[in-house]
C-alpha cells in the first residue's frame, strides 16, 4: 500500500517500472531464441557432414565432382606438368603457395563453389571459370581474376588409403 | 429493412461515415491524369496475386523431391492449373511494371515532396516487401534458375561483417539452398503478401491524411477537389480495362515470354547454368551489383540503389511548385534516369564481358550521380527559374491559388 513516504518518492516508482520493462524485454529476447535457432541447420542436415570417395578411377587431368554437405567438391587428378606450373606460381588476388592447398600434390581437393556469389565454376582449359560473374581460378583453385575475393575453399579431408579420401574430417 | 440494418450497424461501427469520408466522398483533385491510375492497379494486382496464390498453394508441394513435379502436375492435371499459374507468374511481372510506373509518376510530378514524405517512405517499404516476396516465390518451382537465383541472392548476406557465413547458413537452414530453404521460403511467401496488405493500409492512411498529389504540384484542395465516386471509380475502372487487355495478352498468348527456359530443368546443385539472370524487374539492380568489382562494395551499392529513393524528399531542394512539367532541368534529369535504368537492365541481362562491364560501370555511376547531384542541380534550377520567371501555366496557377487563399482568409482579391 502506498503511504505518504513512498508517494513522496516518485523516483522509486519510475525505477520499478524501468526494471520491470527491462526484465520483460530480456524475457521476450529469450523467447525469440528457439525461433531463431529453429532456422539453423537441423540434426539430419548436420549428419551429412562427411563424404567418403573412391578416387582410384579418376584419370590424370580428370576432375571428379562429389557432393559434400550438398555442395560440389572437385577432386582433380593433376599431371606432373600441372603440378610444376602450380608450384611455380603463387596466385594473384589471394596469394597462397600450392603446398598449403594440397596434401598430395597430384590430388587437388576444393569446394566447387565460387567465393563470390556461390555459383559452380566450370573446368575450362587450365583452371576453372565461373560463368555467373566471370571469376577465374587456376589449377590450384586460386583466384586469378575477380570479382571473387578468395581462393576456392579447401575442405577438411584425409586419405584413408591411396585410393580413398574422406571429406569433412581433417 | 436495409436502412434499419445499416442504422443498427452505424450506432455501433462508423460504417456509413467511413464509406462516405474515405471511399465514395474522398476528396480527389479533379485534374488527376491517367498516371494516377497505377496505385489502384497495384491494389488490384495484389488481390489477383493473393487469390491465384492461395489456389496454387492447394496443389503445390514444398519439398525438394516433389515441388518441381507438383508444378508439372498443376500445369497438366489440375483443372485450369495452367491458368492459375500463368496468371500468378505474369501477375508478378505486372505488379512490378505497375509499381515502377507508380514510382516514376511520383518522381516526375514530385509527389514525394513535403508533406508526402511518409507516404513515399511507406511506399519504399512496400517495394522492399514486394521484392522479397517475388524473390522467395521464384524459388518455389525448384528449377535451375530458381535454385541458382536463390543461391546468389542468399550469398549476398555473406557481405555482413563478422558473421556473414553464419547468417547465410541460418537463412538457408543448410549449407546450401536445400529442403529447409524451400519450405521456409514457401511459408514466408505465403505470409509476406499479408504483411503487404497491412503496409498498404498504412500507405492509404498516410494518403488519406495528406490527400492525393496532382499534376500541377500545387495544393488545389480549396476549389478543385471532387468526390472519388463516381469520377475516379469510373476512371480507375476504365484504366483497369486497358490493364486487363495487356495482362491477358501475356497470360493467354505469351505466358512463357517472361519465364527463363532454364527453369524448366529441375534444380541441380552440382551444375550452374552458363548464364544465370534474375527476373527482368531485378535486372537494373543486378547490373549494379555486378558492376562493382569488390563483393562487399557490390552488395552495398545494390542495397543503396534501392534505398536511395527514400532520400528524394531531401535530395530535391527546389521550392518551385509543380512537377517536372514546370522544371525543365529536373525533367531532363528524370529522362536521363529512366534511360539509364534501361541501359542497366540491358547490362544485367547480358553475360559479363569487358564491354558490358564497362557500360554497366558507367550506367551505375550515372545512376548514383543523378541522385547525388540533385541537391545542387535543384537549387541552381530554382535560382534560375526565379530569375527567368515561371512557366506561364504555373504562374497562373500560383496567382489563382494565392487569391483563393486570400478569399478564404476573409480578405478580398487585391
Amino acid at each position: 500500500m502506498a503511504n505518504d513516504e513512498t508517494l513522496a518518492q516518485p523516483g522509486r516508482r519510475d525505477f520499478l517500472t524501468q526494471i520491470t520493462a527491462a526484465v520483460g524485454g530480456v524475457g521476450v529476447a529469450a523467447a525469440c531464441v528457439p525461433f531463431v535457432a529453429s532456422m539453423n541447420p537441423s540434426s539430419d542436415v548436420l549428419a551429412k557432414a562427411t563424404t567418403e570417395v573412391d578416387i582410384s578411377h579418376i584419370p590424370p587431368d580428370g576432375v571428379h565432382t562429389v557432393p559434400w554437405q550438398g555442395k560440389p567438391v572437385f577432386i582433380f587428378h593433376r599431371t606432373e606438368e600441372q603440378i610444376k606450373q602450380m608450384q611455380a606460381s603463387n596466385g594473384v588476388l589471394d596469394p597462397a603457395t600450392d603446398k598449403t592447398r594440397v596434401q598430395q600434390p597430384q590430388w587437388l581437393v576444393v569446394v566447387g563453389v565460387c567465393t563470390h556469389m556461390g555459383c559452380v565454376p566450370n573446368k575450362e582449359g587450365p583452371g576453372w571459370v565461373c560463368h555467373c560473374h566471370g571469376s577465374e581460378y587456376d589449377d590450384s583453385g586460386r583466384v586469378i581474376r575477380g570479382p571473387a575475393p578468395k581462393n576456392l575453399e579447401v575442405p577438411p579431408y584425409h586419405f584413408v588409403d591411396d585410393s580413398r579420401i574422406v571429406i569433412g574430417v581433417a | 429493412m436495409a436502412n434499419k440494418i445499416i442504422a443498427w450497424v452505424d450506432r455501433r461501427f462508423p460504417l456509413t461515415s467511413f464509406v462516405k469520408h474515405e471511399l465514395t466522398g474522398y476528396p480527389t483533385p479533379r485534374n488527376l491524369s491517367y498516371w494516377w491510375n497505377f496505385g489502384f492497379l497495384a491494389g488490384f494486382v495484389l488481390v489477383l496475386q493473393v487469390v491465384t496464390g492461395i489456389f496454387l498453394a492447394m496443389h503445390y508441394k514444398a519439398d525438394v523431391n516433389l515441388s518441381f513435379d507438383s508444378i508439372q502436375h498443376i500445369m497438366r492435371d489440375v483443372n485450369y492449373g495452367w491458368l492459375l499459374r500463368y496468371m500468378h507468374a505474369t501477375g508478378a511481372s505486372a505488379f512490378f511494371l505497375v509499381i515502377f510506373i507508380h514510382m516514376a509518376r511520383t518522381l516526375y510530378y514530385g509527389s514525394y515532396r513535403r508533406p508526402r514524405e511518409l507516404l513515399w517512405w511507406t511506399g519504399q517499404g512496400l517495394l522492399i516487401l514486394l521484392m522479397a516476396t517475388a524473390f522467395m516465390g521464384y524459388l518455389l518451382p525448384w528449377g535451375q534458375m530458381s535454385f541458382w537465383g536463390a543461391t546468389v541472392i542468399t550469398n549476398l548476406f555473406r557481405a555482413t561483417p563478422f558473421v556473414g557465413d553464419q547468417i547465410v547458413i541460418w537463412l538457408r537452414g543448410d549449407f546450401t539452398v536445400g529442403d529447409a530453404t524451400l519450405t521456409r521460403f514457401f511459408a514466408l511467401h505465403y505470409l509476406f503478401p499479408f504483411l503487404i496488405v497491412g503496409a498498404v493500409v498504412v500507405h492509404l492512411v498516410a494518403l488519406h491524411t495528406v490527400k492525393s498529389s496532382n499534376p500541377s504540384g500545387i495544393d488545389l484542395s480549396h476549389k478543385d477537389n471532387i468526390p472519388f465516386h463516381p469520377y475516379f471509380t469510373a476512371k480507375d475502372f476504365y484504366g483497369l480495362g486497358w490493364f486487363l487487355i495487356v495482362y491477358c495478352v501475356f497470360v493467354f498468348f505469351y505466358p512463357d515470354s517472361l519465364m527463363e527456359p532454364a527453369n524448366n530443368i529441375p534444380a541441380n546443385p552440382m551444375l550452374t547454368p552458363n548464364h544465370i539472370v534474375p527476373e527482368w524487374y531485378f535486372l537494373p539492380f543486378y547490373a549494379i551489383l555486378r558492376s562493382v568489382p569488390n563483393m562487399v562494395g557490390g552488395v552495398v551499392a545494390m542495397g543503396l540503389s534501392v534505398m536511395i529513393f527514400a532520400f528524394m524528399p531531401y535530395l530535391d531542394r527546389s521550392r518551385i511548385p509543380g512537377g517536372a512539367h514546370y522544371r525543365p532541368v529536373y525533367r531532363v534529369l528524370v529522362y536521363i534516369f529512366a534511360l539509364d535504368m534501361l541501359v542497366l537492365g540491358y547490362v544485367g541481362y547480358t553475360p559479363p564481358t569487358d564491354g558490358t562491364i564497362l557500360l554497366g560501370q558507367i550506367a551505375a555511376f550515372v545512376y548514383f550521380m543523378t541522385f547525388l547531384c540533385l541537391p545542387f542541380i535543384s537549387k541552381a534550377e530554382e535560382n534560375w527559374l526565379l530569375k527567368r520567371g515561371f512557366h506561364p501555366e504555373l504562374e497562373a496557377l500560383v496567382a489563382a491559388e494565392q487569391s483563393a487563399i486570400a478569399l478564404r482568409n476573409g480578405g478580398g482579391v487585391k
